[in-house]
Protein backbone atom coordinates (compact mmCIF):
# COMPACT_ATOMS: atom_id res chain seq x y z
CA UNK A 1 0.00 0.00 0.00
CA UNK A 2 1.74 3.10 -1.19
CA UNK A 3 -0.21 5.47 1.06
CA UNK A 4 0.97 3.62 4.17
CA UNK A 5 3.65 5.09 6.38
CA UNK A 6 6.68 2.85 5.76
CA UNK A 7 7.40 2.81 9.50
CA UNK A 8 4.03 1.23 10.24
CA UNK A 9 3.71 -2.47 10.86
CA UNK A 10 2.22 -4.35 7.92
CA UNK A 11 -1.52 -4.52 7.47
CA UNK A 12 -3.38 -7.80 7.97
CA UNK A 13 -6.86 -8.84 6.90
CA UNK A 14 -8.82 -10.59 9.61
CA UNK A 15 -11.31 -13.42 9.11
CA UNK A 16 -13.45 -14.65 11.99
CA UNK A 17 -15.47 -17.82 12.21
CA UNK A 18 -18.40 -17.15 14.49
CA UNK A 19 -19.49 -20.76 14.94
CA UNK A 20 -17.99 -24.12 14.22
CA UNK A 21 -18.98 -25.24 10.73
CA UNK A 22 -19.60 -21.74 9.37
CA UNK A 23 -17.34 -19.84 6.99
CA UNK A 24 -14.63 -17.51 8.17
CA UNK A 25 -15.90 -14.05 7.32
CA UNK A 26 -13.85 -10.97 6.63
CA UNK A 27 -14.32 -8.54 9.50
CA UNK A 28 -11.70 -5.87 8.93
CA UNK A 29 -7.99 -5.23 9.09
CA UNK A 30 -5.31 -4.22 11.57
CA UNK A 31 -1.57 -3.63 11.94
CA UNK A 32 0.81 -6.15 13.47
CA UNK A 33 4.49 -7.01 13.26
CA UNK A 34 3.88 -10.69 12.48
CA UNK A 35 1.19 -13.37 12.28
CA UNK A 36 1.20 -14.20 15.99
CA UNK A 37 0.71 -10.59 16.93
CA UNK A 38 -1.97 -10.21 14.28
CA UNK A 39 -3.93 -13.11 15.79
CA UNK A 40 -3.62 -11.69 19.30
CA UNK A 41 -4.60 -8.21 18.17
CA UNK A 42 -7.54 -9.67 16.27
CA UNK A 43 -8.59 -11.46 19.43
CA UNK A 44 -8.65 -8.12 21.26
CA UNK A 45 -10.12 -5.99 18.50
CA UNK A 46 -12.67 -8.32 16.92
CA UNK A 47 -13.70 -10.98 19.47
CA UNK A 48 -14.37 -8.87 22.56
CA UNK A 49 -18.07 -9.62 22.44
CA UNK A 50 -17.89 -13.35 21.79
CA UNK A 51 -17.99 -12.91 18.03
CA UNK A 52 -15.66 -15.74 17.25
CA UNK A 53 -14.27 -19.14 17.88
CA UNK A 54 -11.56 -19.18 15.24
CA UNK A 55 -9.37 -16.51 13.66
CA UNK A 56 -7.55 -16.42 10.33
CA UNK A 57 -5.12 -13.66 9.45
CA UNK A 58 -3.69 -12.93 6.01
CA UNK A 59 -1.21 -10.22 5.14
CA UNK A 60 -3.12 -7.69 3.09
CA UNK A 61 -0.43 -7.64 0.41
CA UNK A 62 -1.17 -11.30 -0.30
CA UNK A 63 -4.72 -10.53 -1.33
CA UNK A 64 -5.12 -9.83 -5.03
CA UNK A 65 -8.30 -8.13 -6.06
CA UNK A 66 -10.07 -7.67 -9.38
CA UNK A 67 -10.10 -4.11 -10.64
CA UNK A 68 -13.29 -2.01 -10.50
CA UNK A 69 -12.77 -0.90 -14.13
CA UNK A 70 -12.97 -4.54 -15.20
CA UNK A 71 -16.45 -4.84 -13.81
CA UNK A 72 -18.24 -4.40 -17.15
CA UNK A 73 -16.22 -6.95 -19.05
CA UNK A 74 -16.17 -9.33 -16.11
CA UNK A 75 -19.76 -9.42 -14.97
CA UNK A 76 -22.09 -7.85 -17.51
CA UNK A 77 -21.80 -10.65 -20.10
CA UNK A 78 -23.59 -12.92 -17.63
CA UNK A 79 -26.66 -10.70 -17.80
CA UNK A 80 -28.31 -12.30 -20.83
CA UNK A 81 -27.35 -15.91 -20.23
CA UNK A 82 -30.36 -17.14 -18.40
CA UNK A 83 -29.58 -20.68 -19.47
CA UNK A 84 -26.84 -20.71 -16.87
CA UNK A 85 -29.47 -20.76 -14.16
CA UNK A 86 -31.24 -24.03 -13.48
CA UNK A 87 -34.63 -22.50 -14.21
CA UNK A 88 -35.65 -24.72 -17.12
CA UNK A 89 -36.15 -27.94 -15.26
CA UNK A 90 -39.62 -29.09 -14.44
CA UNK A 91 -39.88 -29.70 -10.73
CA UNK A 92 -40.97 -33.25 -9.93
CA UNK A 93 -44.26 -33.34 -8.12
CA UNK A 94 -43.82 -33.19 -4.33
CA UNK A 95 -40.10 -32.31 -4.32
CA UNK A 96 -39.69 -29.69 -1.64
CA UNK A 97 -36.02 -29.06 -1.17
CA UNK A 98 -34.30 -28.30 -4.45
CA UNK B 1 -9.98 -15.84 61.21
CA UNK B 2 -12.37 -13.50 59.43
CA UNK B 3 -9.97 -10.61 60.07
CA UNK B 4 -7.17 -12.56 58.38
CA UNK B 5 -9.45 -13.58 55.53
CA UNK B 6 -10.49 -9.95 55.07
CA UNK B 7 -6.85 -8.80 54.96
CA UNK B 8 -5.84 -11.62 52.62
CA UNK B 9 -8.70 -10.97 50.20
CA UNK B 10 -7.99 -7.25 50.29
CA UNK B 11 -4.34 -7.85 49.37
CA UNK B 12 -5.36 -9.90 46.35
CA UNK B 13 -7.81 -7.16 45.36
CA UNK B 14 -5.44 -4.23 45.90
CA UNK B 15 -2.65 -5.72 43.78
CA UNK B 16 -4.89 -6.18 40.79
CA UNK B 17 -6.79 -2.92 41.28
CA UNK B 18 -3.66 -0.75 41.33
CA UNK B 19 -2.17 -2.60 38.36
CA UNK B 20 -5.42 -2.04 36.48
CA UNK B 21 -5.31 1.67 37.29
CA UNK B 22 -1.70 1.90 36.09
CA UNK B 23 -2.43 0.08 32.82
CA UNK B 24 -5.50 2.24 32.32
CA UNK B 25 -3.21 5.27 32.13
CA UNK B 26 -2.17 4.01 28.69
CA UNK B 27 -5.72 4.36 27.38
CA UNK B 28 -5.50 6.61 24.33
CA UNK B 29 -1.69 6.71 24.55
CA UNK B 30 -0.75 3.21 23.38
CA UNK B 31 2.07 2.85 20.85
CA UNK B 32 -0.41 1.80 18.18
CA UNK B 33 -4.19 1.57 18.09
CA UNK B 34 -4.32 -2.23 18.25
CA UNK B 35 -2.02 -2.39 21.27
CA UNK B 36 -3.94 0.39 22.97
CA UNK B 37 -7.11 -1.69 22.74
CA UNK B 38 -5.36 -4.89 23.78
CA UNK B 39 -3.76 -3.36 26.85
CA UNK B 40 -6.87 -1.60 28.09
CA UNK B 41 -8.76 -4.87 27.59
CA UNK B 42 -6.36 -6.46 30.01
CA UNK B 43 -6.69 -3.51 32.40
CA UNK B 44 -10.44 -4.07 32.39
CA UNK B 45 -9.96 -7.79 33.05
CA UNK B 46 -7.92 -6.83 36.11
CA UNK B 47 -10.59 -4.40 37.22
CA UNK B 48 -13.26 -7.07 36.92
CA UNK B 49 -11.30 -9.40 39.16
CA UNK B 50 -10.63 -6.57 41.62
CA UNK B 51 -14.35 -5.83 41.84
CA UNK B 52 -15.17 -9.45 42.68
CA UNK B 53 -12.49 -9.55 45.35
CA UNK B 54 -13.41 -6.18 46.87
CA UNK B 55 -17.07 -7.11 47.04
CA UNK B 56 -16.15 -10.34 48.78
CA UNK B 57 -13.74 -8.56 51.16
CA UNK B 58 -16.59 -6.25 52.15
CA UNK B 59 -18.84 -9.23 52.87
CA UNK B 60 -16.16 -10.95 54.94
CA UNK B 61 -15.58 -7.79 56.95
CA UNK B 62 -19.30 -7.59 57.67
CA UNK B 63 -19.45 -3.84 58.23
CA UNK B 64 -21.48 -3.11 55.14
CA UNK B 65 -18.65 -1.71 53.04
CA UNK B 66 -19.17 -2.10 49.29
CA UNK B 67 -16.59 -2.52 46.52
CA UNK B 68 -16.82 1.23 45.91
CA UNK B 69 -16.27 2.09 49.58
CA UNK B 70 -13.17 -0.06 49.61
CA UNK B 71 -11.78 1.20 46.31
CA UNK B 72 -12.57 4.88 46.65
CA UNK B 73 -12.73 5.71 50.33
CA UNK B 74 -9.59 4.16 51.76
CA UNK B 75 -6.45 6.17 52.43
CA UNK B 76 -3.02 5.29 51.11
CA UNK B 77 -1.92 3.59 54.34
CA UNK B 78 -4.95 1.32 54.18
CA UNK B 79 -3.95 -0.03 50.77
CA UNK B 80 -2.13 -3.35 50.98
CA UNK B 81 -0.87 -3.78 47.42
CA UNK B 82 2.74 -4.69 46.64
CA UNK B 83 5.00 -1.89 45.51
CA UNK B 84 5.60 -3.56 42.15
CA UNK B 85 2.18 -2.65 40.75
CA UNK B 86 2.34 1.02 41.71
CA UNK B 87 5.63 1.62 39.89
CA UNK B 88 5.28 4.14 37.05
CA UNK B 89 4.58 2.96 33.52
CA UNK B 90 7.79 4.38 32.06
CA UNK B 91 8.29 3.31 28.46
CA UNK B 92 6.37 0.39 26.98
CA UNK B 93 9.13 -2.07 27.87
CA UNK B 94 8.90 -0.96 31.51
CA UNK B 95 5.13 -1.39 31.50
CA UNK B 96 5.37 -4.83 29.92
CA UNK B 97 8.14 -6.05 32.23
CA UNK B 98 6.10 -4.93 35.23
CA UNK B 99 3.06 -6.82 33.92
CA UNK B 100 5.16 -9.85 33.03
CA UNK B 101 6.67 -10.09 36.53
CA UNK B 102 3.17 -9.84 37.98
CA UNK B 103 1.38 -12.09 35.45
CA UNK B 104 3.94 -14.85 35.96
CA UNK B 105 2.99 -14.76 39.67
CA UNK B 106 -0.72 -14.16 39.20
CA UNK B 107 -1.44 -17.17 36.98
CA UNK B 108 -0.01 -19.91 39.26
CA UNK B 109 -1.52 -18.11 42.26
CA UNK B 110 -4.98 -18.15 40.69
CA UNK B 111 -4.56 -21.74 39.53
CA UNK B 112 -3.67 -22.78 43.08
CA UNK B 113 -6.46 -20.68 44.59
CA UNK B 114 -9.06 -22.62 42.62
CA UNK B 115 -8.40 -25.37 45.20
CA UNK B 116 -8.84 -23.02 48.15
CA UNK B 117 -11.03 -24.19 51.02
CA UNK B 118 -12.77 -20.83 50.77
CA UNK B 119 -15.41 -21.49 48.14
CA UNK B 120 -15.86 -17.87 47.16
CA UNK B 121 -12.14 -17.27 46.59
CA UNK B 122 -11.94 -20.53 44.67
CA UNK B 123 -14.80 -19.42 42.43
CA UNK B 124 -13.29 -15.98 41.79
CA UNK B 125 -9.94 -17.61 40.98
CA UNK B 126 -11.64 -20.08 38.66
CA UNK B 127 -13.04 -17.18 36.70
CA UNK B 128 -9.66 -15.43 36.57
CA UNK B 129 -7.53 -18.33 35.41
CA UNK B 130 -8.49 -18.08 31.73
CA UNK B 131 -7.87 -14.36 31.65
CA UNK B 132 -4.63 -14.68 33.58
CA UNK B 133 -3.43 -17.31 31.08
CA UNK B 134 -3.92 -14.86 28.25
CA UNK B 135 -2.33 -11.99 30.18
CA UNK B 136 0.83 -13.97 30.78
CA UNK B 137 0.97 -15.03 27.15
CA UNK B 138 0.62 -11.43 25.97
CA UNK B 139 3.20 -9.91 28.31
CA UNK B 140 5.63 -12.81 27.72
CA UNK B 141 5.49 -12.26 23.98
CA UNK B 142 6.35 -8.61 24.44
CA UNK B 143 9.31 -9.48 26.66
CA UNK B 144 10.58 -11.84 23.95
CA UNK B 145 10.01 -9.26 21.21
CA UNK B 146 11.79 -6.54 23.14
CA UNK B 147 14.61 -8.72 24.40
CA UNK B 148 15.24 -10.49 21.12
CA UNK B 149 14.43 -7.42 19.02
CA UNK B 150 16.71 -4.49 18.28
CA UNK B 151 19.68 -3.39 20.36
CA UNK B 152 17.66 -0.53 21.78
CA UNK B 153 14.59 -2.60 22.66
CA UNK B 154 16.84 -5.18 24.31
CA UNK B 155 18.55 -2.49 26.34
CA UNK B 156 15.27 -0.95 27.45
CA UNK B 157 13.77 -4.29 28.48
CA UNK B 158 16.90 -5.20 30.44
CA UNK B 159 16.90 -1.78 32.14
CA UNK B 160 13.25 -2.24 33.14
CA UNK B 161 13.99 -5.71 34.47
CA UNK B 162 16.98 -4.47 36.49
CA UNK B 163 14.89 -1.59 37.84
CA UNK B 164 11.84 -3.66 38.81
CA UNK B 165 13.54 -6.77 40.14
CA UNK B 166 13.85 -5.31 43.64
CA UNK B 167 10.03 -5.27 43.84
CA UNK B 168 9.57 -9.00 43.21
CA UNK B 169 10.50 -10.21 46.69
CA UNK B 170 7.35 -8.73 48.16
CA UNK B 171 5.14 -10.99 46.05
CA UNK B 172 6.23 -13.98 48.12
CA UNK B 173 6.61 -12.39 51.55
CA UNK B 174 5.32 -14.42 54.44
CA UNK B 175 3.65 -13.03 57.54
CA UNK B 176 1.13 -14.01 60.21
CA UNK B 177 -1.87 -13.36 57.96
CA UNK B 178 -0.54 -15.56 55.19
CA UNK B 179 0.53 -18.24 57.66
CA UNK B 180 -2.95 -18.38 59.16
CA UNK B 181 -4.55 -18.51 55.70
CA UNK B 182 -2.18 -21.22 54.52
CA UNK B 183 -2.82 -23.31 57.64
CA UNK B 184 -6.55 -22.99 57.07
CA UNK B 185 -6.12 -24.23 53.49
CA UNK B 186 -7.42 -20.94 52.13
CA UNK B 187 -4.15 -19.55 50.75
CA UNK B 188 -2.07 -21.92 48.63
CA UNK B 189 1.46 -23.06 49.35
CA UNK B 190 3.43 -20.04 48.16
CA UNK B 191 6.68 -21.97 47.71
CA UNK B 192 5.00 -23.85 44.86
CA UNK B 193 3.70 -20.58 43.39
CA UNK B 194 7.18 -19.10 43.62
CA UNK B 195 8.70 -22.13 41.91
CA UNK B 196 6.22 -21.79 39.04
CA UNK B 197 6.92 -18.05 38.83
CA UNK B 198 10.66 -18.61 38.79
CA UNK B 199 10.40 -21.25 36.07
CA UNK B 200 8.33 -18.95 33.82
CA UNK B 201 10.75 -16.08 34.38
CA UNK B 202 13.74 -18.26 33.44
CA UNK B 203 12.10 -19.71 30.35
CA UNK B 204 10.86 -16.42 28.95
CA UNK B 205 14.03 -14.48 29.75
CA UNK B 206 16.12 -17.19 28.09
CA UNK B 207 14.08 -16.93 24.91
CA UNK B 208 14.24 -13.14 25.13
CA UNK B 209 18.05 -13.28 25.58
CA UNK B 210 17.62 -11.15 28.72
CA UNK B 211 19.56 -11.65 31.91
CA UNK B 212 17.78 -12.48 35.15
CA UNK B 213 19.01 -9.98 37.75
CA UNK B 214 20.65 -11.21 40.93
CA UNK B 215 18.45 -11.22 44.02
CA UNK B 216 19.66 -8.27 46.07
CA UNK B 217 17.84 -5.85 48.31
CA UNK B 218 14.11 -6.45 48.10
CA UNK B 219 11.63 -3.64 48.67
CA UNK B 220 9.00 -4.25 51.31
CA UNK B 221 6.21 -2.47 53.19
CA UNK B 222 3.31 -2.51 50.74
CA UNK B 223 1.40 -5.18 52.63
CA UNK B 224 1.57 -2.95 55.72
CA UNK B 225 0.37 0.09 53.81
CA UNK B 226 3.80 1.67 53.44
CA UNK B 227 4.02 2.67 49.80
CA UNK B 228 6.41 4.43 47.47
CA UNK B 229 5.93 8.10 46.61
CA UNK B 230 3.86 7.17 43.55
CA UNK B 231 0.91 5.68 45.39
CA UNK B 232 -0.64 8.95 46.56
CA UNK B 233 -0.82 10.25 43.00
CA UNK B 234 -2.48 7.08 41.77
CA UNK B 235 -5.14 7.28 44.46
CA UNK B 236 -5.64 11.01 43.88
CA UNK B 237 -6.47 10.36 40.26
CA UNK B 238 -8.53 7.26 40.99
CA UNK B 239 -10.52 8.73 43.87
CA UNK B 240 -10.94 12.40 43.09
CA UNK B 241 -14.39 12.22 41.51
CA UNK B 242 -15.84 10.24 44.42
CA UNK B 243 -14.10 12.51 46.90
CA UNK B 244 -15.30 15.68 45.18
CA UNK B 245 -18.89 14.50 44.75
CA UNK B 246 -19.63 12.09 47.60
CA UNK B 247 -22.31 9.56 46.72
CA UNK B 248 -22.43 10.55 43.07
CA UNK B 249 -23.50 7.90 40.57
CA UNK B 250 -23.36 7.80 36.79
Amino acid sequence: MSSENPNNWPLWEIFIQSKRGLDHKHVGSLHAADADMAIENARDVYTRRQEGNSIWVVKSEHIHASRPEDAESFYDPADDKVYRHPTFYTMPEGAKYI
Amino acid sequence: MSQALFTYTLRLADDILILSQRLGEWCGHGPILEEDIALTNRALDHLGEARNLLTYAGQVEGKGRTEDDLAYLRMERQYTSVKLVEQPNGDYAHTMVRSFLFDAYHLPLMQALTKSKDEQLAAIAGKSVKEATYHLRASSEWIIRFGDGTEESHQRAQAALDNLWTFTGELFENDLVLEEMTKAGIAPDMTAVKAAWSKTIDEVLAEATLKRPEDGFMATGGRKGLHSEHMGFILAEMQHVTRAYPGVSW
